[in-house]
């Protein structure tokens, strides 16, 4: 490093480089070109790949996970972790499908789906900030907590009979091609990447997560902070309840097994690093876009499940391994 | 019996970025005899043990064992020349036994090269008979009681067959009955011949234990001799007198009105009965040993750490603080001792670290207003003479002293009250330190009410109005600027008004 202090000049220019320079040299920017190759791997390996339609169609293979993955980047970013985010999904489907029977309307089920999502984000967040639970075993506990009442409630039964309305939060179409769901991942991207770079919200989950104790002498509000990533979490992971249980038209207690990993995944790819402190939205959104054309592409492949999950392990270890290098590379 | 000394440092240097931390000191160790080493806080009495038991390497200099120059690369390589050391903390391990830490490292092994354990408890059970500690080897650590665990960290000291014992301040965590078996402990040392080093700031231990003394100011060795020629009078002079190498700016002082009253401020650990009063315009100084309970008491005001009991006034209002949050909204400010861990946010570039407290005025309905942000920051810091390439620059990447100066911006921003720095210049270098003792000054000629909580008597005296001094979580006395002297200070912070003379 060549900025040492002790320079002469009295004069300190706000910024050295111009912000297009650092964009250029960002992880955000090796993404974009990762999305591309796979994007081109795709439409070479499979001739139904560059098809409107499927195209269309593989959007759900992000959509969900990657509106949970914006509210995750915060978390994370903050230096905590939820892990619960699937099992929330399957409470939330199992809420809306239990009120089902008693004959509620669609706008009372979204209501629901959400309203479970918050509150089930409010206790993973009191378990953390109230009682000092390291997030990563408060989330792991609640997420066998919240699939497991689900199971109570549905054993190997399933709920069905969806309202015909209700099919448009995951079926419906915008315009042409283009789902609701995406216009949705579309829209609440853009709302998260304004609350992290231009609100003092988004500021304090920095500060968070580079120094909790100097952001809390800075007043800071920290347990409350993180209060509202954990409420907001649930929400996110509600809202996707929402979509996916609309979309499948139905609820089964083992719906969105798995899905944690792939949105920690996301994130992670996202370039958020998993020690907090650093990342952002347009890094994750890029990360979910290349998550989903990979599942894509194996799909239309044949590729089996389980060699799907072997890769989102790998990816794993991979993308949590790569900005460490990448970094270390940048500084030699 | 002007014995051969056994160990022997010459000329030893050892300089950290900004500071000389020990700069040409001497000192000989002689077998079967005490030496005290006395200084204040920051004189370089901890640097000087851990070059002695290999932790630093010197920059310059020699060590001599019997006649003959050694170098310690390593904590190892220090204990096998035979130096061995009881540390002001010690690092014990919870879920060990107390052999297990006895031992630690140098197991006695069987053939097979596994742990010996019968060997290992029977020769742990010898070395705490001979500590004079009744302890059962084979407990686990953690159910031992603090002055206990000091027992076992000194018996781990003595497994290493040692001729030189360093014991920088035994006696700190100890009760008044463990201390007498401490200084037992020390005369048999002796007695077998052992060469002693025994840092303490504690006088009437050092006039009871010692044979000879060194004196240690500002990395500097600046008197030594044999105890039965001096008093604690001549050692407190050693020890703070200096001629000025520093220059304070020089202020007359306006104080006004009361703006902080704290009364009866209680807390069931750290310090109790606290009551002071700051004026406007006012510099306070806080003065001390370390762990005199003084930042725990800042801490309390701000809001950090909860008093059990206590009130404060704001000017002339009650003020409830429980969080920095509400503090900051009250005027009240801290800049911590721990800049890395309290102060500063590394991986933030400056400009938002100078606004974290702030971001309410340079925001409108929570979204951040960048122009306004480095508006802000750029006024704080060029008033600081902040030295950095951009405000965009990540504070890690600065010096001690511009962190330091980016955590003042960041408090001065808030335009506050009160504002309390915790030993402000703790670790920078001089042109950084006279930077932020002129904007003090500058800061109180404009009305700024401040608490200087330091432990460098040069810095309490050429700076502040008037002085409390703690000891032991009490305040025990309060100096006017007029009668400001190194030797009351001393005196009140070590208690030797009460015990000697």
């Amino acid at each position: 490093m060549n900025l040492q202090d002790g320079v002469k000049a009295r004069f300190i220019p706000d910024r050295l480089n111009s912000r297009l320079s650092g964009h250029l040299k960002s992880w955000e920017t090796l993404l974009l070109a990762v999305a591309v190759v796979v994007f081109v791997i795709n439409s070479l390996s499979s001739p139904y790949f560059l098809d409107a339609w499927n195209l269309s169609d593989a959007s759900f293979n992000f959509t969900e996970k990657g509106l949970i993955a914006l509210a995750m980047a915060l978390v994370i970013i903050s230096g905590e972790i939820d892990l619960s985010v699937a099992a929330i999904i399957a409470l939330a489907s199992t809420a809306m499908g239990y009120a089902l029977q008693f004959g509620v309307g669609t706008a009372e089920l979204v209501a629901i789906g959400l309203i479970v999502g918050v509150l089930c984000g409010t206790f993973n967040g009191v378990l953390v900030t109230v009682m000092g639970l390291p997030s990563i075993v408060a989330t792991i506990g609640t997420m066998s907590l919240f699939r497991g009442l689900s199971f109570v409630v549905l054993g190997d039964k399933a709920f069905n009979g969806y309202p015909t309305s209700f099919a448009f939060f995951g079926q419906g179409y915008v315009y042409w091609v283009i789902t609701f769901e995406l216009v949705l991942f579309a829209g609440m991207a853009v709302l998260f990447g304004i609350l992290l770079n231009k609100t003092n919200f988004g500021r304090a989950i920095y500060a968070i997560g580079n120094n909790p104790t100097a952001a809390l002498f800075s007043g800071i509000r920290v347990a409350r902070v993180k209060m509202i990533l954990f409420m907001l979490t649930g929400l996110m992971s509600g809202l996707a309840a929402v979509c996916l249980t609309s979309r499948l038209g139905s609820t089964r207690p083992s719906i969105a097994t798995g899905w944690e990993l792939e949105i920690v995944t996301m994130v992670v790819l996202g370039g958020v690093s998993i020690l907090g402190g650093s990342g952002t939205i347009v890094g994750v959104v890029i990360a979910a876009l290349i998550v989903g054309m990979v599942t894509f592409g194996f799909g239309l492949l044949n590729v089996p499940g389980i060699v799907m999950s072997i890769f989102i392990g790998l990816l794993l270890i991979s993308v949590i391994a790569l900005p460490i290098v990448y970094r270390r590379v940048r500084k030699g | 019996m002007t014995a051969r000394p056994v160990l022997t440092l010459s000329a030893i240097t050892k300089s950290f970025p900004g500071v000389k931390a020990l700069s040409e000191v001497s000192l000989s160790l002689y077998p079967g005899q005490v030496t005290a080493l006395v200084g204040e806080n920051g004189a370089g009495k901890s640097t000087l043990v851990k070059v002695l038991t290999g932790i630093y390497q010197p920059d310059g200099g020699e060590i001599l064992i019997d006649g003959t120059p050694v170098t310690f690369a390593t904590a190892t390589a220090a204990s096998g020349h035979g130096i061995t050391a009881i540390h002001q903390e010690t690092v014990l391990f919870d879920e060990l036994s107390v052999a297990e830490n006895i031992f630690i490292g140098h197991a006695p092994l069987t053939r097979r090269g596994l742990i010996d354990w019968k060997k290992l408890n029977s020769k742990a059970h010898d070395l705490l008979a001979r500590v004079g500690a009744d302890i059962d080897a084979t407990a686990p650590l953690k159910e031992l009681g603090i002055a206990n665990k000091h027992l076992v960290a000194i018996a781990r000291a003595l497994s290493v067959d040692a001729q030189v014992v360093v014991m920088d301040e035994p006696t700190a965590a100890l009760s008044h009955k463990e201390i007498q078996e401490l200084y037992a402990l020390v005369d048999r040392l002796k007695a077998e011949g052992k060469a002693i080093l025994f840092i303490s700031h504690k006088f009437d231990e050092i006039f009871r234990l010692a044979d000879r003394f060194t004196v240690f100011r500002d990395g500097q060795m600046v008197g030594e001799g044999k105890i039965a020629d001096t008093n604690s009078d001549a050692l407190v002079q050693l020890m703070v007198g200096r001629e000025v190498s520093q220059i304070f700016p020089d202020r007359t002082p306006v104080v006004g009105e009361p703006v902080l009253t704290v009364s009866g401020y209680d807390h069931p650990t750290e310090f109790a009965d606290i009551g002071f009063t700051l004026n406007k315009g006012e510099i306070l100084g806080f003065y001390g040993l370390v762990g005199a309970g003084r930042s725990e008491v800042m801490q309390a005001l701000f809001g950090v750490t909860k008093p059990s009991k206590g009130a404060m006034r704001v000017d002339g209002q009650i003020a409830v603080i429980r969080t920095p949050a509400q503090a900051i909204q009250h005027g009240i400010v801290y800049v911590p001792e721990d800049r890395g861990k309290q102060g500063a946010v590394a991986g933030l570039p400056i400009f938002q670290n100078v606004t974290l407290p702030s971001l309410s005025r340079t925001s409108r309905k929570g979204f951040i207003k960048l122009a306004e942000e480095f508006a802000l920051a750029r006024e704080y810091t060029s008033r600081l003479d902040l030295r950095a390439a951009s405000l965009d620059q990540d504070v890690a990447n600065l010096s001690g002293g511009n962190q330091q100066k980016v955590v003042i911006a960041k408090w001065l921003a808030t335009q506050p009250k009160v504002i309390i720095l915790d030993e402000p210049t703790k670790g920078i270098d001089i042109g950084s330190k006279a930077a932020v003792h002129s904007f003090m000054a500058e800061l109180a000629a404009q009305g700024l009410s401040i608490i200087m909580v330091s432990s460098e008597i040069p810095e309490i005296i050429g700076m502040s109005d008037r002085v409390i001094v703690m000891r032991e979580g009490r305040l025990v006395d309060e100096l006017a600027h007029k009668d400001l002297t190194a030797e009351a200070l001393v005196r009140a912070a070590a208690g030797i008004g009460e015990v000697a003379s």
